[in-house]
């Protein structure tokens, strides 16, 4: 259950992480090692069970949509790491990879 | 021990009722604590933040309060320390990364807010293993915490710091989280008291998210008494958690009795782990009979076939919900931030790679592959379908019986270092603790002694709102034994 270097490169392309050459290895012996032991579950007969996603089951919870006050932009920005007026400055989105 | 922890090592009761007849005051307290943390802290390093200007404006507060004789609430000017991914607002938050190292939340957690409207008093922050992810604290991107029982060797993880705090009496008691273990197996590693309530039993608004299917928050401290008087203060309904539970919480005092006749306990063997050690799996027998002696009866024969595939499942399920989770961590409204590009996926990319810590980003990548188009049914679906059957087999296992009793852990606590370069090696110190947040249940670890000098937890596990049992079978325990009144040497 060896990882291929470019699946390593893909899932982190996925995540969004950056990764330099060692780490690149480093995480392919060991997320290789990790898979290769949870793999375990592909023993486990689950046919017709159905998938638990929360143990504690509630269903539709939804409150009323009702004007209340939000916090104020200046409390918003205090942990931006760019900003400018009352906004985020961010990089360009558009027209780049 | 030294003179200052006498007074930090009062217990919540305890010190209530001296602060309610005026033998000592809320100041007064407060300042015991914060001179037991500055003794304490150069070998401990449970801390990464120490809140002495509000603690002791806090405790004016407390003590105006408790003179007029408006102080309602047993937690009014008692210390306690709060784990460091709990937002408190104006207080820095950590969650012990380089990622929200100078993050400050302009809210508090909801449990924050109910302690303060009790006027509790908060003396600290406490270290972590970073994001909640590990079981020794040695994960911190700061600095590793040590046991005070034995310096050498780790506290647990992740509410590593939380357990270190009380059990050497830097405050009276803590909150931590739970996800797979990260109350439980600290309280076990440090000799105090600790409990995961049920899922969507205590709000977790404002705690920074792991697993959002796993996370509760849960007190750690010096005894179950104190444990109850806790629980009673967070657990509740909470509009703005949408998976709490709308339940009405009981005075869990209430149940506190010393009586376990008629209680039927089982003991499901899986959870003494090939490779466990022979010490821990005799004191934690030893406990058991004496739960026996207390009037309960024991099935020592109790099977749970699915518990081997637990730990597959949780690390499938746990890292696959934290890639969802720790998405936000993008190094654009807060947070690091790399800025020497203009190249937006280039910013965000090595803000994540200089943000986050080796095993951070071991999680977000198993859990990324796990949902990854192509692997979703054979790992993440799998688990969830996995997680069914161990689910089911504890709802059949609570027809027969009130509670299951467990070690907390396979081993008394390792030394720092030891584990820390075998990522499996170290998932494996949660075996026992990890089914149970699976599943949703109550769990709580208490103080059962000792192996060659080192605590040993055992814990005692119930059906999904049966806080009031499992804290009765702890009250009793205690109330026969006096291995939660030890304190380490420090």
């Amino acid at each position: 259950m060896k990882l291929s270097r470019e699946e390593v490169l893909h899932i982190a392309r996925l995540a969004r992480l950056g990764l330099d050459e060692a780490e690149v290895d480093k995480f392919r012996e060991q997320l290789s090692e990790l898979l290769e032991s949870f793999a375990v579950l592909q023993r486990v007969d689950t046919t017709g069970i159905t998938p638990t996603a929360h143990s504690i089951a509630l269903e539709n919870v939804v409150r009323s949509d009702q004007v209340a006050a939000s916090l104020p932009p200046d409390q918003i920005l205090a942990n931006a790491p760019q900003k400018e007026g009352d906004f985020f400055r961010v990089r360009p989105v558009l027209g780049d990879r | 021990m030294s003179a200052i922890a006498n007074h930090s090592q009062l217990t919540i009761h305890e010190a209530h009722q001296l602060l309610k007849t005026r033998q000592i005051s809320a100041v007064e307290l407060a300042r015991t604590c914060l001179a037991r943390i500055r003794e304490v802290e150069p070998e401990l390093q449970a801390l990464v933040t120490v809140t002495d200007e509000l603690a002791l404006s806090q405790a004016q507060k407390a003590e105006a309060l408790i003179a007029a004789g408006d102080a309602q609430s047993p937690l009014s000017g008692i210390p306690v320390l709060i784990k460091d991914n709990l937002c408190t607002r104006g207080v820095r938050t950590t969650c012990s990364s380089r990622m929200l190292g100078d993050f400050v939340p302009p809210y508090d957690a909801t449990v924050v807010e109910k302690l303060t409207g009790c006027h509790a008093v908060i003396v600290g922050k406490t270290n972590m293993d970073e994001f909640a992810m590990g079981s020794s604290t040695e994960n911190s991107a700061f600095f590793p915490t040590r046991n005070p029982w034995d310096r050498s060797r780790v506290p647990g993880g992740s509410s590593g710091g939380s357990a270190v705090g009380v059990a050497a009496g830097e405050a009276i008691y803590a909150l931590g989280s739970d996800t797979g273990g990260s109350i439980r197996q600290p309280a076990g590693f440090c000799s105090v008291t600790g409990l995961k309530p049920t899922y969507g039993r205590v709000s977790r608004y404002g705690l920074v998210a792991f697993a959002s299917s796993l996370d509760q928050i849960g007190p750690l401290t010096q005894d179950v008494a104190d444990c109850a008087l806790v629980l009673n203060a967070i657990a509740g309904y909470d509009p703005r958690d949408s998976t709490s539970v709308p339940y009405p919480a009981p005075d869990y005092t209430q149940c506190l009795t010393d009586d376990l006749n008629g209680l039927r306990l089982g003991v499901p063997k899986e959870y003494f782990v090939e490779g466990m050690q022979p010490e821990v799996a005799t004191v934690i027998r030893t406990a058991i009979s004496r739960l026996e002696e207390l009037g309960a009866g024991i099935d020592w024969e109790v099977s749970l076939p699915h518990t081997p595939y637990a730990l597959a499942a949780y690390y499938i399920i746990a890292p696959s919900e934290a890639s969802a989770n720790l998405a936000r961590y993008d190094g654009v409204k807060y947070g690091f931030s790399y800025l020497e590009t203009n190249n937006m996926w280039q910013a965000m990319e090595k803000t994540r790679q200089r943000g986050f810590g080796p095993e951070v980003k071991r999680r977000i990548m198993l859990g990324t592959y796990a949902l990854s188009a192509g692997y979703y049914d054979a790992w993440y679906l799998k688990a969830q379908k996995v997680r069914t059957l161990i689910r089911q087999e504890f709802d059949q296992a609570f027809e027969k019986y009130d509670a299951l009793v467990t070690p907390t852990s396979p081993t008394a606590p390792f030394r720092i270092g030891e584990k820390v370069d075998d990522p499996l090696q170290m998932y494996l110190s949660d075996v026992c603790t990890l089914p149970i947040n699976i599943a949703g249940l109550p769990a709580v670890s208490i103080p059962t002694g000792f192996a060659d000098g080192l605590p040993v937890g055992m814990q005692i596990i119930g059906k999904p709102f049966s806080e009031e049992t499992i804290l009765k079978i702890a009250y009793a325990f205690q109330q026969a034994t006096d291995w939660h009144k030890r304190k380490p040497a420090i």
